[in-house]
């Protein structure tokens, strides 16, 4: 099935959550809506679900207007981040509800539903755990369980909450793959929320960005990660070191120091706001007078892979507040560069986004 | 083993137990012994002569059964009290929400004489009611209405905290699982709240039995009919029959202990379905 949202705006009081959000969901993706805390991504989940209404704009659902269709009737999926599996059920029981509470013309006789619940338990990988109850499994046991009884319904849609927001890092990893095998099994139409920038990039065909009640950018996982088009939408995805300064012919002119670029597409004292990647950052060590913004070894960080080096600025750059970089580079390059802790160096960029004005959409 | 030792974080396991057990034996249960060796200066034949007598077995009647209605009405108004004060806010609910603690707070003759100037035939609600040919006044449903007014915030205070718990979340799933309101309520809500049920219609219940002071204003206090068995304990001991006034009494514990056990029963039933019980 297909959804699409026009328009939708929601308050909670005097707080608005959504902000005139227009999206396109279709048929047979799995959808990631990415977002800090509070950008209403989980909002509007719900008012896809029915489980909020709207103040205003229409859900069309396979193309229909559901608007004001109640949750029981829009036939969609729902798994909770906390599970809500209930209680005093079993497992089978729990995934049996739905069909159970069928009127009774519709309602499968015993002897389907039972089949149609052990189906779903081996398509989850949990067949031997149907008569147990919930508070007797592990949290990535109820959440496989939770999407089996939001599958035992039939529904056009899957809707999750942040489905494995609850789990710890290792489960997590799991069931995200688990997940995105099931979707290429199933073929259902689904979304998920997601706060977690690497889960929706590994899982998700299409990620939706959302900042503050708006769409900030929709695109492939590759696209948000490559071509982030907005300032927020290249700060949320991943870290960043961050350059203010005006345009000059050469360069942005980040405090004192020149920060050497091509400027194209600006003009010379223009306000921008620069974004690098650790790993695009470049540590010139030794020559004082050599261009890049000057900063000091702050620590440097050789567990892992990619050495880190942090390094703080000494320029004027922003007087009240210690401006913090951070690069990354390998072993090697590390050992090359004989770095010592507290020594002056110069920092350039290998490859720097630019995005005009200073106002920015977020703190990063 | 019940006296196995093992490590644990917090010493002090041989203590705390003596010390409860002392305690529980000062308290309750040596007063309550005493009641046993009391009756067990009569013999056996007039024993039985006394606890099976029309005028007492009437009177158990009466008391086990206004008691078991009152907890139940009590059981379902109280649910529905709680989920009132928890779901839904309007003014004035923190004031409703202090009145339900008045009945343990009153005196229960104050409730008892109250409840009396209402429903007696010239009182507010009863002068309506008489020509009805309903009589709740000096008859056994005076009793159930006593036996109502203070068993309420025993249902209330047990359910609310399990309610103000239970995550709207569950009803969410339910009905986009497409059941119904009703079936939300009746298999996914009242299932949820039954263990607090069943406790808050236990303690109503053996708050029920035990009373007295607002039951003897209403009831009226006619013998076979609306005469309740604290009330033929008491009278018993005005007219210095220590021994018949045991022997009611005992037979009541009994009674008590016995129903006590089974709800407690049923309780560790529940809750191990809801797999808290590990």
């Amino acid at each position: 099935m297909s959804i699409a949202v026009h328009n939708i705006h929601k308050s909670f009081g005097a707080i608005k959550v959504l902000n005139g959000v227009s999206l396109d969901f279709p048929k047979g993706e799995l959808v990631a809506l990415l977002g800090p805390s509070g950008c209403g991504k989980t909002t509007l989940l719900r008012i896809i679900a029915g489980l909020e209404r709207a103040d205003e704009g229409q859900i069309i659902l396979s193309g229909t207007d559901a608007s004001d269709k109640d949750v029981r009737e829009r036939h969609v999926g729902f798994v909770f981040q906390h599970y809500a599996l209930f209680r005093h059920m079993t497992v089978f029981e729990n995934i049996a509800f739905g069909l159970r509470v069928r009127p009774q013309s519709q309602r499968p006789s015993e002897r389907e539903i039972s089949g149609r619940v052990l189906k779903l338990l081996d398509l989850v990988q949990l067949g031997w755990i149907k008569n147990r109850y919930p508070a007797q499994l592990s949290g990535g046991q109820r959440q496989r369980i939770a999407l089996a009884r939001a599958l035992a319904v039939e529904p056009q849609v899957l809707l999750l909450d942040e489905p494995f927001g609850a789990l710890d890092a290792k489960v997590r990893k799991e069931l995200r793959r688990w997940l995105r095998r099931l979707h290429d099994e199933l073929h259902i139409s689904s979304i998920f929320v997601t706060h977690d920038q690497e889960e929706a990039l590994e899982v998700a065909d299409r990620v939706v960005l959302m900042n503050r009640g708006t769409i900030e950018q929709v695109g492939s996982p590759r696209q948000i990660y490559r071509e982030p088009s907005t300032a927020f939408a290249y700060s949320f995805l991943g870290s960043v070191n961050e350059f203010r300064g005006k345009i000059e012919a050469h360069g942005v002119r980040v405090g004192t120091d020149l920060l050497p670029h091509v400027t194209t597409g600006f003009r010379a004292g223009d306000d921008v706001l620069g974004y690098a990647r650790p790993y695009d950052i470049e540590i010139n060590p030794g020559d004082a007078n050599a261009a890049g913004v000057a900063a000091k070894v702050n620590r440097i960080l050789e567990a892992g892979v990619m050495a880190r080096v942090e390094l703080v600025a000494n320029g004027p750059y922003r007087p009240a507040k210690l401006d913090y970089f951070e690069a990354e580079l390998t072993a090697a390059d590390l050992a090359d560069l004989k770095l010592t802790v507290g020594q002056p160096v110069r920092i350039t960029t290998r490859r720097l986004q630019l995005y005009s004005g200073v106002d920015r959409s977020v703190e990063v | 083993m019940l006296f196995s030792k093992s490590h644990r974080v917090l010493p002090g396991f041989g203590l705390s137990l003596g010390f409860t057990l002392t305690y529980l034996a000062l308290i309750v249960l040596v007063p309550l012994s005493s009641v046993f060796i009391k009756t067990s200066g009569m013999d056996f034949a007039r024993f039985v002569e006394v606890v099976t007598s029309p005028r007492v077995v009437a009177s158990y009647k009466l008391t086990f059964g206004a008691s078991l209605l009152a907890a139940l009405i009590n059981s379902v108004f109280g649910l529905i009290l709680a989920w009132a004060l928890v779901r839904y806010t309007f003014p004035g609910r923190k004031l409703i929400d202090a009145l339900v603690d008045l009945p343990f707070a009153l005196p229960t003759a104050v409730a008892g004489i109250s409840l009396t100037a209402l429903y007696a035939p010239n009182g507010w609600l009863g002068q309506f009611l008489e020509p009805l040919g309903i009589k709740i006044a000096f008859g056994p449903a005076g009793v159930l209405v006593a036996l109502i007014f203070i068993g309420l915030p025993f249902v209330v205070r047990t359910v609310q905290p399990v309610l103000e718990d239970l995550d709207v979340e569950y009803e969410e799933a339910a009905a986009s699982l497409g059941a119904s309101r009703f079936q939300t309520l009746s298999r996914v809500t009242i299932p949820a709240l039954f263990p607090a049920l069943l406790t808050g219609f236990s303690l109503a219940f053996a708050r029920a039995v035990g009373e007295y002071g607002s039951v003897i204003f209403i009831a009226g206090n006619l013998p076979m009919v609306s005469e309740i068995t604290p009330l033929l304990i008491i009278t018993r001991l005005e007219e210095f029959d220590y021994q018949g006034a045991t022997a009611i009494a005992s037979v009541m514990l009994i009674f008590s202990f016995v129903l006590l056990l089974i709800v407690n029963w049923l309780q560790g039933w529940t809750s191990k379905r809801s797999g808290k019980g590990e």
